[in-house]
């Protein structure tokens, strides 16, 4: 299709213009975090590292960073196991009766998330899940539901459905062909959900600003008050850590998905 | 028979999992919400005619669909242009456009409000930058206000606006552009008579899309309005947790759900919704 359409110059400039307005502030967290002054500003007379120690030294911020991975992680296996289980469960069965469900699993992406805070701020009291670990792992982990079955569906609508049907004529049980015939094929998508998963518990606010106060301090919390509170360049430094780890995650999902097509 | 309809119950018990948990620790949650702003202070539609009758509550309300509307048009533009370019670059430059595309949005949104409010505060990069060049003398207001509170959910948002809109114009048949071009039509007219009508459908899944996102945005309009410009979404959050006025609180939340849910179902006899989702990560 080569010497064939192109964009304008106009389409060109406007599409290059949004791609830095997309990429370059986020970027300018780096030189800010590196900055060897006191207050949040460019680097004056070389770059120092002092503000990452000053994160990394800090007992506050270490236990931030570690209740957040914890309660992603949980919130990721409830999620996972949740989410993995129903979307085969809507795959195999596939009437209009599971219409209802793949409805019921998109509202958490599209209800906000204040709505949903609120609610569970009156909800979680009685029960007594407010400013507790397994409180946020729930929110979390339901919420997390949709992005697994998203990814796992899509693995599914991939997979032969004949392939569970001999498993299930040769007298396989319904554990056994799910153990051998239908993880092993959609473990990518299953993993990419995990990710998907995670990230959204590890970078939620919104919900802990609500039902967690004081035991729960999660980091995004922890960013929330430093932002308005005291904006300094150790508030830079986290967001370099946090930017990493993103990358981190997504190389990881990217890596895996190129593996699986090439094999 | 007896064996099948074992089988397929057992298929049944898979989703069961997902299913209590979603009813038990999501939609009861959002429905006792929905009852709050109906029972309290006292029974009644009271809460419901402060729509009415508060100046307060008609206030937020304008300025949400005023920044959402300008949000909108602004992420629409700017994800068609990227969109666009994608749609027609070569495969390896598709790599790299993607990339400033997903890697966005997948940064978390603090870290991003975070960005912009160093960029933009009084002793910001931009101000002081522009202040050292003679342009300007007086530090310009482009943070903690309505101003601030856009350029934060517009780059949030460009993303969300790309996806449907990709999707829509890969389905393009590139020959009919070249073919358009062959029978002498200019670069312009190609764009305005072939190509635009042929994308309008993701484009208005893309509008729909960021238009319900941007409504209920509570984290980025809260940072970079800095308190100033409430949106309905920090405005709810006000009432519960400083005001406790719950009653006014839920109804708000109650007419944000009903307005997320109304703006795809008027659009969906334009456009197919699963556009808009089938997407999704």
């Amino acid at each position: 299709m080569d010497g064939a359409y192109r964009p304008g110059p106009f389409g060109r400039g406007l599409a290059w213009v949004t791609a830095l307005y997309l990429v370059l502030p986020i970027l300018i967290v780096v030189p800010v975090a590196l900055t060897d002054q006191r207050f949040l500003s460019l680097p004056q007379d070389g770059i120092s590292f002092r503000h990452f120690q000053t994160v990394l030294g800090s007992a506050e911020w270490l236990g931030s960073i570690w209740q957040s991975f914890t309660i992603a992680l949980a919130a990721t296996v409830l999620s996972v196991v949740a989410g993995t289980l129903c979307a085969i469960g809507c795959w195999r069965i596939s009437r209009r009766a599971t219409d209802l469900v793949r409805v019921l699993m998109l509202l958490p992406l599209i209800i906000p998330s204040i709505v949903y805070a609120i609610g569970l701020y009156r909800y979680f009291g009685p029960l007594g899940l407010l400013d507790r670990f397994l409180g946020v792992v729930i929110a979390h982990g339901v919420t997390g539901i949709p992005y697994v079955v998203i990814t796992v569906s899509t693995a599914l609508a991939a997979f032969d459905p004949r392939l569970e049907q001999a498993a299930r004529g040769m007298g396989a049980s319904l554990s056994q062909t799910l153990r051998w015939v239908i993880l092993p094929r959609i473990a990518p998508g299953i993993f990419s959900g995990a990710i998907f998963a995670f990230i959204h518990s590890w970078d939620e606010l919104v919900m802990v600003l609500f039902i967690a106060s004081r035991d729960v301090f999660t980091l995004p919390r922890r960013i929330w008050d430093g932002i308005n509170e005291n904006l300094d360049p150790a508030m830079a430094a986290v967001a370099v850590l946090l930017i990493l780890f993103t990358l981190l995650l997504l190389l990881a999902d990217r890596a895996l998905r190129r593996r699986t097509e090439g094999g | 028979m007896s064996a099948a309809g074992r089988a397929s119950a057992g298929w049944w018990w898979l989703i069961l999992p997902a299913f209590l948990l979603l009813v038990v620790f999501y939609i009861a949650p959002i429905v006792q919400v929905l009852a709050i702003s109906v029972t309290e202070p006292e029974p009644g539609l009271g809460n419901y005619e402060r729509l009415f009758t508060s100046g307060a509550v008609q206030r937020v309300i304008l300025t949400t669909l005023r920044i959402c509307v300008i949000t909108t048009a602004l992420a629409l533009l700017l994800g068609y242009a990227i969109a666009y370019a994608i749609t027609l670059a070569t495969p390896q430059a598709q790599g790299w456009w993607i990339l400033a595309v997903l890697v966005p949005l997948w940064i978390s949104v603090l870290v991003r409000a975070f960005a912009w409010v160093t960029l933009l505060r009084r002793q910001g990069l931009v101000n002081n930058t522009l202040m050292e060049a003679g342009l300007i003398t007086e530090p310009l207001p482009l943070v903690w206000n309505e101003f601030g509170i856009v350029v934060g959910m517009v780059h949030y948002m460009v993303p969300f606006a790309v996806l449907p809109m990709l999707a829509s114009m890969k389905e393009i048949d590139p020959r009919l552009l070249a073919a358009a071009r062959g029978l002498g039509a200019s670069r312009g007219a190609v764009f305005r008579r072939v190509f635009l009508p042929l994308s309008l459908p993701g484009v208005i899944a893309a509008g729909v899309l960021v238009f319900i996102f941007s409504l209920g945005f509570y984290i980025t309009p809260a940072i970079l309005g800095g308190g100033k410009t409430l949106m309905v979404a920090e405005w709810i959050g006000l009432q519960i947790l400083d005001l406790i006025r719950w009653g006014l609180g839920t109804m708000m939340a109650t007419m944000l759900v009903v307005a997320i849910l109304v703006t795809p179902a008027i659009f969906s006899r334009i456009v197919d919704l699963r556009r808009i989702f089938g997407t999704g990560a």
